[in-house]
């Protein structure tokens, strides 16, 4: 606990601001009920109310409380993304270390799959699976999933290949290690920071694929509050140069910052720069 | 030498592979999809009589195998077909919206490639000072906003208030060169804002990965400026890294910029492919599927090539 | 100077609308009467010449040339630009004759009689003869016909042609209102080529010749210099573009791309509106939405409950929220006060959760949960209107799960399948067809699949009396039957919202039957 908060100490501004950001980002989302002024889906206003004491952030074009939305918002799009990205890195992760360290078929085999899975468009293959088994936040998640876990894979796969071929590994082997020892003692610390660094994208990456769906008319169910559907039910206003919209694209592009800062000064203390 | 040409051989018939797969994955999942390209097209309107008969002349009442396989044997001998929904030759169809697509990302390429390389030796060069986290936040910001959103915001400045741009990419048949690049300027700018990001992190970060190696340290004591240890002597070697997702995103600029077209109204592979999606026009799902994997596969090749010529490690291996 | 003056002003050129309302204002008139007197003086000049730009929404890569699948205002106005119909729903909303000069029907209505005009040209030189007309028509009927319109020339059991410009068409069984059906913008009239409609070459008689069709993209139109109606095809060059995004086609008219866009946005058109230089162009049609309750399913076959659903929906939040006030309140019955001999008598229905609960008590509930399957397919802001709906409902124990259905395939998979749904009707001209379409037993788009029996006899009677007073309480009567016991919520009647730049001007009416005077502007409208 001392070790970390030393760290923390240590660490650069930018750093402590992207920290910032996420923990109020998990503490708003946690709590979501009990800060939002108004329930999620309540209609409280006319439509597209400017800013006033009753509605901070004005209302949206059902009436319904910006603020409020947007708190809720938190909940399920940094929940969504969440679950999203860390199963894509399950999957893609573990399958693209079985490969390198395994070789052979299973590389082969995995590899050619990947492959045809990568070779369709992302947007249509999305679309074509998520008409065909319906639209709702599991079947969003798991699509979502599969398509980033192949370049996961990808990542992992080839990152590791090249730690598979070092001595220490080789060494490992002769002694008669398990591959899960392999695995988690000696090739997963050194791919960690490539890793972490793509983490720290597709995590970001997921809000605006679901806001691409939402634009193509698939996204998440209403009237759950999400923010890449909250940009889109909004957008048109911004030609008229009303900022309304940007509040939801303002806080996904936040939450970015602030994850990639941290990202950087995770790969900036894992490079072993001294400075 | 040989050893590459071998790989191009043996990568090329695991793609035609690969296509043949696609091709059946997409078959069937059209096939899945709920509702056929008759009830697609009358919409509202259909009644059953009317479109078992737009079926029965489409030969969408065949089995679904023999549909598939009259459809492989056309394309084995190079013919697309026609489009269901109005007859027109695939291939006539195809040719326009490729090039136009190819022209996009050609632009777009242009512009975002050099500038995000750039951007990201600096970033690497003055790291963590000002001017990288400004760069950082900027480009991150740029890919936190939905496509669309961007777009909507670029047209906002440029077309409407600022009136440098057209704001929609009428691209006629008998347009010049420069006409042409002019109406496509704001599609380009927005797809740029959409890759630049990546490509600047990684390139800083492969650089950045590569300054506490032995030999940097090197240079660096034999007191080399920072700018030519990391010009001539870190970027050769990061090149492999930077190459992979710079191909990367090429291949998004000319497979994923569905979104973009819509918007501007660029008429180009994408927008076709979805809009045959949603009447359900198998073949022309098809050849445009086909063309997109094409690319992806060829371009994955090219990354694959580029990175053994440039390490000479991997280009003459122990 | 006095308005007459002003109006000589407009009409020669020498002022614009806007500086006319200023100065019209300034003597005294209202803006709307001003606006009328602006537009009768412009209706006087039609001018000939320059190049109309126009932004629409609904065409797509798959679109055909075979009017046979035209669905919406893109092929519409390349159909309606470049061909004519029978009969003509004119920019008053009365029936007028296209093509045809004159009609005439036996007393039973079933029998009828249409005199072409004469010396009508294809624009490839052939002249119209009856034969092109009746090979028209048989394009959409019989038994392997694809048509959206088939319905229309269902009723038709019989053509054939007397001398060089007379069609006489046998009906299966009298409908007074038979006109009207065959104004509709499928039916176009085509060139007979080897006793089959010709439209692959695409010819008509129509204002304009086409030059360059890419679907999806942009159709390209120039005059034809021997179009033989006065005053209309008044452009030089038509270009139809495909904006499919809202945003997009606001922004196009904004920074003048186009002259002319459809379907402007609800959310933001008042603030389009303020843009200096473009005009709304704002109708009450026959168009309205609606939710339809398969009624011979359980719960819905409970009039009871279909009643408490009735009266527990608030239409003048649902107006204001999602129409935005561009719309009017409509009572359950899908006739629009325009139409002729709509019950506008008929008390509107209120939003009343006792009642409500007293209906779903009767029904013998005292709660109950429903699915309401919505996608914004059925119309641009159907699942947030569904999710309103939910909010309305909740008071009265009424507990709505709201199905968002992928827009894609909406109408073969949800829509007349999931027993409530969401659902737009473009509407109709006339109580018999919009009844027999959508609310006759057996119809085909019976989307509620409700069957009364008093209904469809008076059904029967309407078509066959040709007595207006008689025809008034039969009609009458028939919406009062849907209003209490059918199986659809029609909650409101949506204004056609369309844009355009003051650069491009029309005659003092604009009909409304469709978007954008009908989906004939590019026939009739002219460069100010």
């Amino acid at each position: 606990m001392a070790a970390a908060l030393k760290l923390l100490r240590q660490a650069p501004l930018t750093a402590k601001f992207g920290l910032l950001v996420i923990v109020t980002y998990i503490v708003v989302a946690m709590f979501a009920p009990a800060i939002a002024p108004y329930g999620e889906t309540e209609v409280v206003g006319a439509e597209y109310e400017e800013s006033s004491p009753e509605f901070l952030l004005g209302t949206d074009n059902l009436g319904r409380d910006m603020l409020t939305r947007l708190v809720y918002g938190a909940r399920n799009t940094v929940g969504i993304a969440f679950v999203t990205t860390c199963l894509a890195f399950l999957v893609g992760g573990i399958l693209g270390l079985l490969a390198s360290t395994l070789g052979g078929w299973v590389d082969q085999g995995l590899g050619r799959i990947v492959d045809v899975l990568m070779a369709i468009p992302q947007l249509i293959f999305a679309l074509m699976i998520l008409t065909i088994v319906g639209t709702s936040v599991t079947s969003l998640v798991l699509v979502i999933a599969l398509l980033d876990s192949t370049r996961v894979f990808r990542l992992a796969r080839a990152v590791s290949m090249n730690i598979v071929v070092m001595e220490y590994v080789e060494a490992a082997k002769l002694r008669g290690e398990g591959l899960w020892w392999i695995i988690r003692h000696e090739i997963l610390p050194n791919i960690m920071p490539p890793l972490v660094a793509e983490f720290g994208l597709r995590f970001c990456f997921v809000f605006l694929f679901i806001s691409a769906l939402s634009f193509l008319g698939l996204g998440i169910q209403p009237p759950t509050a999400d923010w890449g559907s909250m940009v889109r039910d909004n957008a048109t206003l911004i030609t008229y140069g009303i900022t309304t919209p940007l509040l939801p694209a303002g806080a996904i592009a936040l939450l970015t910052v602030g994850v990639n800062f941290v990202v950087d000064w995770f790969l900036h203390k894992t490079s072993g720069l001294k400075e | 030498m040989a050893q590459i040409l071998k790989m191009v051989g043996q990568r090329l018939l695991l793609g035609l592979l690969t296509l043949f797969v696609v091709s059946l994955i997409i078959f069937l999942g059209v096939e899945l999809l709920p509702g056929d390209l008759a009830q697609a097209i009358l919409g509202q309107a259909a009644t059953p009589e009317t479109v078992a008969a737009f079926r029965k002349e489409l030969r969408l009442d065949l089995p679904a195998y023999e549909r598939y396989f009259e459809w492989l044997g056309g394309m084995v001998q190079g013919d697309f077909g026609r489009s269901l929904a109005n007859q027109r030759e695939i291939s006539e169809l195809l040719g326009s919206r490729l090039e136009n697509t190819l022209f996009l990302a050609g632009l777009a390429a242009v512009i975002s490639v050099p500038l995000a390389l750039t951007l990201g030796i600096l970033a690497a060069l003055y790291r963590n000072t000002l001017y990288d986290r400004t760069v950082n936040v900027v480009t991150l910001t740029s890919i936190s906003f939905p496509e669309f959103f961007v777009a909507y915001i670029l047209i906002l400045f440029l077309a409407i208030q600022a009136g440098v741009f057209p704001s929609i990419s009428n691209i006629g048949p008998d347009i010049g060169f420069w006409e042409r690049v002019y109406r496509t300027m704001l599609p380009a700018l927005t797809l740029t804002l959409v890759v630049v990001a990546h490509m600047m992190r990684m390139t800083r970060a492969a650089i950045i990965n590569l300054l506490a190696s032995p030999y940097i340290e090197m240079a660096r004591l034999k007191g080399l400026s920072p700018s030519r240890i990391i010009v001539h002597h870190a970027l050769p070697n990061a090149l492999a890294p930077i190459i992979n997702v710079v191909v990367l995103n090429i291949a998004y600029l000319i497979v994923g910029v569905v979104v973009v077209e819509v918007v501007f109204v660029y008429p180009g592979l994408g927008q076709l492919l979805v809009d045959s999606v949603s009447k359900r026009d198998l073949p022309v799902v098809q050849a445009c599927s086909l063309v997109f994997a094409m690319t992806f596969i060829l371009l994955n090749l090219l990354a694959d090539v580029l990175s053994i010529v440039t390490n000479p490690r991997l280009l003459h291996p122990r | 100077m006095n308005v007459k003056d002003l109006q000589g002003l407009v009409s020669r050129g020498k002022m614009s609308r806007r500086d006319f309302l200023a100065q019209a204002s300034a003597l005294g008139l209202t803006l709307s009467a001003a606006g009328t007197l602006a537009d009768q003086a412009l209706a006087a000049t039609p001018k000939k010449g320059g190049r109309l730009r126009a932004g629409l929404a609904e065409g797509g890569t798959t679109d055909s040339l075979d009017p046979a699948t035209y669905t919406d205002i893109y092929m519409i106005s390349v159909g309606f630009g470049t061909h004519n119909s029978i009969t003509e729903i004119g920019p008053d909303n009365q029936l007028t004759g296209d093509i045809a000069e004159s009609w005439e029907a036996t007393p039973d209505a079933k029998t009828w009689t249409f005199k072409l005009r004469k010396g009508i040209e294809f624009s490839n030189g052939k002249t119209l003869t009856p034969q092109d007309v009746i090979a028209s028509l048989n394009h959409h009927r019989g038994e392997d016909s694809k048509s959206a319109a088939k319905a229309n020339v269902d009723p038709i059991k019989d053509l054939r042609a007397d001398g060089d410009d007379v069609v006489v068409m046998e009906l299966h069984g009298s409908n007074a209102d038979f006109p009207y059906l065959l104004a509709d913008y499928h039916l176009l009239v085509m060139p007979e080529v080897d006793g089959k409609a010709d439209w692959q070459n695409y010819v008509g008689t129509g204002a304009y010749v086409l030059q360059d069709f890419e679907p999806g993209v942009r159709t390209f139109l120039t005059r034809n210099p021997n179009y033989w109606k006065e005053g209309r095809g008044n452009f030089d060059e038509v270009e139809l573009l495909v904006i499919a995004d809202v945003a997009a086609r606001q922004s196009a008219l904004t920074s003048g791309e186009v002259d002319v866009m459809s379907r402007a946005d609800r959310k933001t058109v008042h603030l389009l509106g303020r843009t200096p230089g473009i005009e709304i162009e704002e109708q009450t049609g026959f168009l309205h939405y609606t939710a339809p309750m398969i009624t011979t399913r359980a719960p819905f076959d409970n009039n009871d409950l279909r009643l408490a659903l009735k009266y527990a929906v608030d239409r003048e939040q649902l107006m204001s929220t999602i129409l935005r006030g561009h719309g009017t309140l409509a009572n359950d019955h899908p006739i629009a006060p325009s139409v002729p001999f709509a019950a506008t008598d008929i008390p509107q229905r209120q939003y009343d959760t006792d009642k409500a609960k007293f209906h779903l008590k009767k029904a013998g509930y005292d709660s109950i949960q429903l699915d309401l399957s919505a996608a914004d397919a059925a119309f641009a802001g159907a699942v947030d209107a569904a999710v309103l709906m939910k909010e309305q409902m909740a008071p009265a124990g009424i507990d709505i799960t709201v199905v968002r259905e992928p827009n894609d395939g909406y109408w073969s998979n949800v829509w007349m399948k999931k027993p409530w749904s969401m659902c737009y009707w473009g509407g109709r001209p006339t109580c018999d067809w919009m009844f027999s379409t959508a609310y006759a037993e057996g119809a085909n788009w019976n989307d509620t699949f409700w069957s009364n029996e008093r209904f469809n006899k008076l059904l029967m009677e309407g078509r066959s009396e040709l007595d207006a007073s008689r025809r008034g309480e039969i009609y009458g009567e028939m919406q009062r039957i849907i209003h209490d016991d059918g199986g659809v919520i029609v909650w409101g009647f949506a204004n056609y919202l369309s844009a355009r730049s003051e650069k491009v001007t029309h005659g003092p009416d604009v009909a409304s039957n469709w978007e954008l005077d009908g989906g004939r502007y590019v026939e009739r409208w002219w460069m100010a």
